[in-house]
């Protein structure tokens, strides 16, 4: 693939560094350079780029990575931070106007997904906040987009107003919101034909529409696999209406969709929603932070360090650590430490930051339920204080109780003493190669 | 002579190429302007041929959505080719980038044009492939009316029976055309609908079927298995087609594109690509990259909104429509 994650690129660099005693200017250079690589392969436009890394720069050259230890990771941590800082936190709120109707606007280039964002968008108005929506159809350019929101509105049950394609776009968005007025809708969502932003005379038209309706919220809709040429468009599209915020479409597709970083440095307008897939409810709220890791194209794998280091206790750790060497690693430990892991969060989460998992063979489908974790939990709860000091006392009809106990099977419980034993015998030899090495603190957690 | 000379000079041998760089030049106004403006600008700001200077280079060949690696290996070559001819200033090097942006569009191939692979009796099947929203039925309308003038019995099949309106759409585009559409319910199954239309184009005589698609993103596995499946039932009726797959890009699509490119290429073989979009101000450096790096040709481009807005691709008068004002300033 064209495309690796940042963290492998900056892994060739940093092997020539280490070794060094100190990380030179000319190092942070080279760094800076694979961070501009992977940014502009992300489809970062290269002005936001440019002045991206020029901050990271001055900060990197300082005492934060110069004086680490790693300073690899820590070049990629600046660079978090910085991408995280400028998409700004989450912001997901619709505006709701004094009077009724609250009215939104979708505007956006041919083929952004306007049509399929105004049928999503009103059917999480619906369902998020009990509110009655007004499709409203002003496409009367491209051959059945009427049809289209129609059909959206006959699948969400949901009424779509229309003049057909011979009314004048301003003239069927002023009526539709007499028409929300008389029968009570609290919102009404235009929809918009889709055109360039360099076309005079469209864009005219949506100010015309803007001028005479009022919107509440205009939201340009935006491909997320859009490339350098989003600066262009969500600067024009903003200068001539002044959006209100953004609509990220497509991101479940496979794009690393620098063009969110791009169209937020240019208009400093919020992306409120994700498009996450065809199905009239996969509208998300957009989250900034998870942007930044996908763009950087690796997992996020800061939080995941950070949470772990939060959640375990280092003493816990060293006790952790003895009970291994000495082979006593029993299931109440067992116990303990899968109640750290749980605290992480929910595991498909932690699957998630973790770089190149859902690359994993295997992985891949494998699908990550916290209810085994609570089934493990509740059969190491169902045995004795002995049967978890010892478990090779568990004879059959021991078995049989545990599986009574906690709600499971006999085959069950056979499995998890297994793995169990086997987790033990891994154990062994993973502190004896240790040993070897006299390493300290090379513990890691056996999931 | 220069090569922009060249270029040009090319262009004056008949009336009939100099219509369709007109049309280039009005469709890529907006391209043209930032990218050889910036190419010019980069050119008059550094009078050293230096490193400083191939970074910009690389900078403004990157905004042009050219793709990273293929930028860095053309400045690998303009690099050699600097010290090889000992360039020193940059005006010199003006004519060296033009020609090795060139030679990537071209490749080492004959610069023949390459057209549509329609059989010369009996029925041509084209599929018409792509992500969302690029563009593929709004293509298939125009192509149809192009084929149909030509004299063609031309039969739509409407494939995508997934998207709200999408058969409506393409019935529209029928009628404009004045060729028949083959279709079924919305959401039935599309090889079915396919087919019908392979059926219905036989027993009509016609001699174009075009097959049209949902939208489906690459990393759709399933939706992927669908699309394969459409094309080996084509495949069952008619054992050597389809004679064409069409995967449709937009120009204002980054990086992406090449993936959409690899993936619709496994699963369905593509023959060529039509590039949409090009009239805004994307730059369509995809071109270059997809050429470059996969080794499809591009066959259509879509210039405007109008029927006649989708052109053939000429890679000598998209050249020259990228290259115009450099040629003018000569």
């Amino acid at each position: 693939m064209a495309f690796e994650g940042l963290a492998d690129r900056l892994q060739s660099t940093i092997k020539k560094i280490t070794g060094k005693g100190k990380v030179s200017e000319q190092d942070v250079k080279e760094m800076t350079r694979e961070v501009r690589l992977a940014l502009l392969e992300a489809d970062v436009n290269f002005k936001v780029v440019k002045d991206l890394i020029a901050r990271i720069k001055e900060r990197a050259i300082g005492q934060e990575v110069m004086d680490s230890l790693t300073p690899g990771q820590q070049v990629i941590k600046v660079v978090k931070d910085e991408l995280t800082t400028l998409m700004g936190g989450e912001q997901s709120k619709i505006a709701v106007a004094d009077r009724s109707p609250t009215v939104i606007m979708m505007v956006g280039l041919q083929g952004a997904g306007k049509t399929t964002t105004s049928g999503k968008l009103a059917s999480l108005l619906r369902k998020q906040h009990n509110r009655t929506p007004l499709l409203v159809a002003c496409d009367i350019y491209r051959p059945a987009a009427i049809k289209q929101l129609e059909t959206l509105g006959e699948q969400l049950d949901m009424p779509v107003f229309s003049m057909g394609t011979e009314a004048n776009p301003v003239d069927i968005a002023t009526k539709a919101i007499e028409k929300a007025k008389e029968e009570h809708h609290d919102y009404v969502i235009i929809d918009t034909a889709g055109r360039l932003h360099v076309d005079t005379n469209l864009m005219e038209e949506l100010q015309q529409i803007k001028t005479t309706v009022k919107p509440d919220e205009i939201f340009l809709v935006v491909d997320a696999m859009t490339g350098q040429d989003a600066v262009n468009v969500a600067e024009s599209f903003n200068e001539q209406l002044d959006i209100t915020g953004v609509v990220l479409t497509k991101l479940d597709g496979d794009t690393r969709g620098g063009a969110a970083l791009s169209i937020k440095a240019v208009t400093d307008k919020p992306i409120k929603f994700a498009g996450m897939g065809e199905k009239l409810d996969q509208l998300e709220a957009f989250h900034p932070d998870r942007m930044a890791s996908r763009i950087l194209g690796m997992g996020d794998v800061l939080s995941l360090i950070e949470k772990a280091q939060t959640n375990v206790d280092e003493k816990q750790v060293k006790e952790l650590e003895e009970k291994m060497r000495t082979m006593s690693f029993t299931f109440d430990d067992f116990l303990e430490q899968m109640g750290q892991v749980k605290q992480m969060g929910p595991l498909d989460d932690l699957m998630a930051m973790i770089p190149g998992a859902n690359k994993m063979k295997g992985l891949k489908n494998a699908q990550l339920d916290d209810k085994q974790l609570s089934h493990v939990e509740a059969i190491i709860q169902s045995m004795t204080k002995k049967e978890r000091q010892d478990p090779s006392i568990i004879n059959g009809s021991r078995r049989k109780r545990i599986a009574k106990g906690s709600g499971t099977s006999v085959s069950q419980i056979n499995r998890l003493i297994k793995q169990f034993s086997e987790m033990k015998k891994m154990m062994k030899q993973m502190t004896n190669m240790q040993k070897g090495k006299k390493g300290k603190g090379g513990f890691k957690l056996p999931f | 002579m220069g090569f922009m000379d060249k270029l040009k000079n090319k262009f004056k041998q008949n009336e009939e190429t100099e219509e369709v760089s007109k049309k280039y030049q009005e469709g890529m106004k907006k391209t043209r302007h930032s990218f050889s403006g910036k190419l010019n600008d980069l050119i008059a700001r550094y009078r050293k041929v230096d490193e400083d200077f191939f970074e910009e280079l690389e900078e403004v060949l990157i905004t042009a959505d050219v793709g990273v690696t293929t930028v860095m290996e053309l400045v690998e070559e303009l690099r050699m080719e600097v010290k090889r001819q000992k360039i020193k200033d940059t005006n010199g090097i003006k004519d060296v980038i033009s020609e090795k942006l060139v030679e990537i569009y071209y490749g080492d191939d004959n610069q023949e044009i390459e057209k549509l692979q329609l059989q010369e009796n009996g029925l041509s099947v084209i599929l018409v492939v792509g992500v969302n929203g690029v563009g593929k039925t709004t293509s298939i309308g125009k192509l149809a009316h192009q084929l149909k003038q030509q004299g063609k019995n031309v039969i739509l099949a409407a494939g995508d029976t997934f998207r709200a309106g999408a058969i409506e759409q393409l019935e529209v585009w029928g009628e404009r055309a004045d060729v028949a559409v083959i279709k079924q319910n919305a959401g039935s199954d599309p090889a079915a609908v396919i087919f019908d239309g392979i059926k219905a184009a036989k027993s009509r005589n016609a001699d174009v079927l075009i097959c049209d698609t949902a939208g489906r993103l690459q990393n759709k596995v399933n939706l992927m298995n669908e699309l394969s499946k459409v094309k080996r039932v084509i495949e069952r009726e008619i054992p050597d087609a389809p004679h064409e797959v069409l995967l449709v890009l937009d120009a204002t699509t980054g990086q992406n594109a090449l993936n959409q490119a690899k993936t619709f290429s496994e699963a369905t073989n593509v023959s060529g690509i039509v590039l949409t979009k090009l009239d805004g101000t994307a730059k369509g450096g995809i071109v270059l990259a997809i050429r470059n790096e996969l080794n499809i040709p591009v066959k259509y481009v879509g210039l405007g909104e109008q029927v006649g807005d989708l052109q053939e691709f000429d890679a000598n008068a998209f050249v020259y429509g990228l290259f115009a004002d450099m040629a003018v300033e000569e």
